[in-house]
């Protein structure tokens, strides 16, 4: 393979071209008279029939220029989308994502495409004529009419070229500012303020960075995309003090949009053109979730290289504390004074770097629609799927593994939860079941929660297959609450189908879900009620290496708490502490609060006599609270999470360790097990 | 450990007034005593972790670990940072002083029992010159089975 620098783009461009052809086929088959969405199928399709034809990759090419045919007979009304060919063309993605894959292993993506080809052919000859020229297809209407705007890179053509096609209009505004305006940059700055609510500016002339420099005279022109009327931008421009006069014309633009689509033939030739057409895809990407073009241009970078530059600025991290710490000890003003802004400026890093890392599970979720609906497909079953915050972001290092396991829990919820329809109908409920993905921030962490309204968990089969299991005896049974009846499905070798269904009955459990999420520090919990549905909660770390905690002392040993669990902390005289059956509790609150001793959990060797006085940390696990007693409160640190190496392997509630500022080490306490 | 090279270069550390060797290839460095953060609810032969250049290690007291009397630290105590296919640990050790070359045809196989220790950990014992030295089976000593079964309050 002589294109092998190109190779990993190629790959990478290519399975989010087939995501967007899942993505979009199934809108289509929803919608099946949208046309824009037919356009957005053909040229995922034509960009990687292009890309594959340049790699080299003919059975690949040629799959796709078929798939291409049929779309563009739909496009040109000569064809009726119907489910049949919509199966057809997924089945088509599926074999192109197969190829790809083989090609990412380092195969040459070489299949029997014959069959697939064929029953496109036939599709596609069934109505008759089609052009088979694809490649100068696309072309759109001309126009002349260019004042200020005439050099554009392949980026903004795509936007401007796009914003149209989903009924934008490009407008060209000229805004004159008034001749004694003091602070021009702010003016300006009010301006795009305007514009960024009412659309997006493509391109300004002079460029941006000279309009903040106020490098410009009175006068500047932007291109701007919106939906709103020439009029509306002008007097909403207006309304900005000290502006002298504002033009607002529609902008045509032309011929470049002919070269726009021949870029796509001969995409990877140069490096910057290929990283300029995955800007198109972004730009692409962002538009149909926010319906407005794109104002920042992206960079793809090797996760390798991030993770080293987070590894250094773990090191940097521990440095700081340290320097911290010997200039608190100094108490020399400039050393203080330049430790202090070193601290400040290395804390916006760390958010930079953290935020870089950062991805929305968008990238997770969008294979779930396809998934879904081919699994209801096989298994009879009516499901309507719904995605609530795929904008919400995760750790990257988090992305990669979460996958897997949702994979299992969506599959779960299709096997054993929703019922049949006819099932349905019987006890009452709609044909269709709802399943409901839904992903949100809290505090420090990430929630996924599957939800679905299926026949939930029957406790008592649960306990029964548990007991003949030899997961629990039947004593323990019956003492067990509803909720630990559920997590019982989690424990190894256990499967709550009668019979194993070719769809989940794949030897693994729900156990090896389980521990994937507890791998990454994070929880599962399961509620249920019977006939009503079944509800599993995810609970992740934002990220994994990088946490604030609030540093304790007991007796002459350090331990770091993690912030993300502890509600507040609290000194209470003796007096306050109570005993019911035999433990240490408190009100907190209006809440009965058992206290843990972390002296008695981590057999801390003693010298001090009782104090007057408690030093309590609240923690807390879901609703439960605890309060954690220890001596003193050192203080908030941001620290770095070490593991405690393989030979310590699982230590009893503690999760890990931190280097800290005086170099010394000291132990990340797992409040989670802690309360149970 | 399995090499058979004709020379066997170690590393002779001291133990209990005993001479025992560690293969130089696995030995990452010799530190001088420092301050060892206790870790809860691990074998009493675990004496907690250090903080080794950024990397959090885990420190095993040998005399301990092979069931002798523990010692008050002195100023000849090191410890052996010990760099192992799945395990970074380091050694508490009475003393350690030089590199010797052990040649093959010194090594006997381990008697039964050798003073104090479990002949378990022994690979062999070497004849050089007039000394006597134990070496030592590092996966042995590092086993899991003998690390959870020291492990105080833990059933199974």
């Amino acid at each position: 393979m002589e294109n092998n620098e190109y190779l990993e783009v190629f790959i990478e461009e290519s399975k989010e071209h087939i995501q967007s052809l899942n993505d979009q086929l199934l809108v289509l088959e929803n919608e099946p008279e949208n046309m824009d969405t037919v356009g957005e199928i053909f040229r995922s399709a034509h960009t990687l029939k292009g890309m594959a034809a340049t790699m080299g990759f003919q059975d690949l090419a040629d799959l796709t220029h078929k798939m291409e045919n049929v779309l563009d007979a739909v496009r040109n009304d000569q064809l009726k989308i119907t489910t049949d060919i919509i199966d057809v063309i997924f089945q088509a993605v599926d074999q192109l994502e197969g190829m790809v894959l083989d090609i990412a292993e380092g195969g040459d993506g070489s299949s029997d495409v014959q069959e697939l080809v064929n029953t496109l052919q036939a599709i596609e000859s069934n109505q008759g004529v089609v052009s088979v020229n694809e490649l100068t297809k696309e072309t759109k209407p001309e126009s002349s009419d260019q004042a200020h705007f005439y050099q554009f890179d392949q980026f903004e053509l795509a936007i401007i070229d796009q914003s149209k096609e989903n009924g934008f209009e490009n407008l060209e505004v000229t805004v004159k500012l008034n001749e004694n305006c003091l602070l021009k940059a702010a003016r300006v700055y009010m301006v795009f303020e305007v514009l960024e609510q009412i659309g997006e500016v493509i391109k300004a002339d002079p460029t941006v960075q000279d309009l903040e420099e106020e490098n410009f005279d009175l006068q500047f022109h932007v291109l701007l995309v919106t939906k709103d009327s020439a009029e509306d931008v002008k007097q909403k421009i207006l309304k900005v003090s000290e502006i002298e006069e504002v033009i607002v014309s529609t902008f045509e633009q032309d011929k470049n949009v002919q070269a726009n689509n021949d870029e796509n033939n001969k995409v990877e030739k140069e490096s910057i053109e290929s990283k300029e057409s995955s800007q198109n895809k972004n730009a692409d990407d962002s538009k149909k979730k926010t319906g407005k073009g794109v104002t920042s241009k992206t960079i793809r970078v090797n996760i390798d290289r991030l993770d080293g530059l987070m590894n250094l600025f773990e090191e940097l991290v521990i440095d700081r504390g340290r320097l911290e710490q010997i200039s608190a000890n100094l108490k020399h003003a400039d050393l203080q004074e330049t430790v202090e802004r070193m601290s400040r400026i290395s804390g916006d890093l760390q958010n930079i770097i953290l935020n870089m890392r950062m991805v929305p599970i968008e990238q997770v979720f969008n294979r779930f629609p396809r998934m879904v609906r081919q699994l209801s497909k096989d298994l009879g079953k009516k499901i309507n799927l719904d995605i609530i915050g795929a904008e919400t972001e995760l750790d990257r290092t988090v992305i990669d593994e979460i996958g897997d396991p949702l994979v299992h829990l969506i599959r779960n919820a299709l096997d054993h939860g929703i019922e049949t329809p006819e099932k349905r109908q019987e006890a009452g409920k709609k044909e269709e079941g709802d399943l409901l993905l839904e992903a949100y921030h809290s505090g420090n962490h990430v929630f996924i929660e599957i939800s679905d309204d299926g026949a939930g968990i029957n406790r008592e089969k649960v306990v029964n297959k548990a007991i003949s299991n030899h997961v629990i005896t039947e004593e323990e049974a019956s003492q067990l609450t509803d909720k630990q009846v559920y997590q019982l499905i989690m424990s190894s070798g256990f499967s709550t189908a009668d019979t194993i269904s070719d769809v989940s009955g794949r030897g693994v459990g729900l156990d090896v879900v389980k521990n994937t999420i507890e791998s990454l520090g994070g929880t599962i919990t399961i509620e249920s009620e019977e006939g009503k549905g079944s509800l599993f909660s995810i609970q992740l770390p934002l990220t994994l290496s990088i946490i604030s905690v609030l540093l304790v002392e007991v007796e002459k040993e350090k331990y770091a708490i993690p912030l993300s669990s502890i509600i507040e902390t609290a000194i209470i005289s003796k007096s306050e502490i109570l005993n019911a059956h035999n433990k240490k509790v408190i009100d907190f609150r209006g809440k009965v609060v058992p206290l843990i001793d972390l002296k008695n959990v981590f057999e801390v060797p003693t010298e001090k006599q009782d104090d007057e006085f408690y030093s309590i940390v609240i923690i807390r696990k879901g609703d439960r609270m605890a309060g954690l007693v220890v001596d003193t409160f050192i203080g908030q640190q941001e620290i770095v999470l070490k593991s405690l190496g393989d030979y310590l392997g699982d230590v009893f509630a503690i999760s890990g360790a931190t280097i800290l500022g005086d170099g010394q080490v000291a132990l990340i306490v797992d409040t989670n097990t802690l309360i149970n | 450990m399995k090499e058979v090279t004709s020379n066997h270069q170690s590393i002779i550390i001291e133990l209990d007034k005993e001479e025992y060797a560690i293969p130089v290839e696995v030995v990452g460095a010799i530190e001088r005593m420092q301050h060892i953060t206790r870790v809860p609810k691990t074998a009493n032969f675990v004496k907690g972790v250090i903080n080794l250049r950024g990397v959090v290690t885990p420190i095993i007291d040998l005399r301990e670990r092979f069931g002798m009397e523990s010692m008050e630290q002195t100023e000849s105590t090191r410890i052996i940072i010990i760099h192992m296919d799945k395990y970074d640990v380091g050694f508490i050790v009475d003393a350690a002083y030089d590199v010797l070359d052990i040649p093959e045809e010194a090594i006997e196989p381990a008697p039964q029992v050798i003073g104090t220790v479990d002949a378990d950990y022994i690979g062999g014992v070497a004849k050089v010159d007039k000394r006597l030295i134990m070496l030592l089976e590092l996966e042995k000593v590092l086993s899991q089975e003998t690390y959870h079964a020291a492990i105080p309050g833990q059933e199974g």
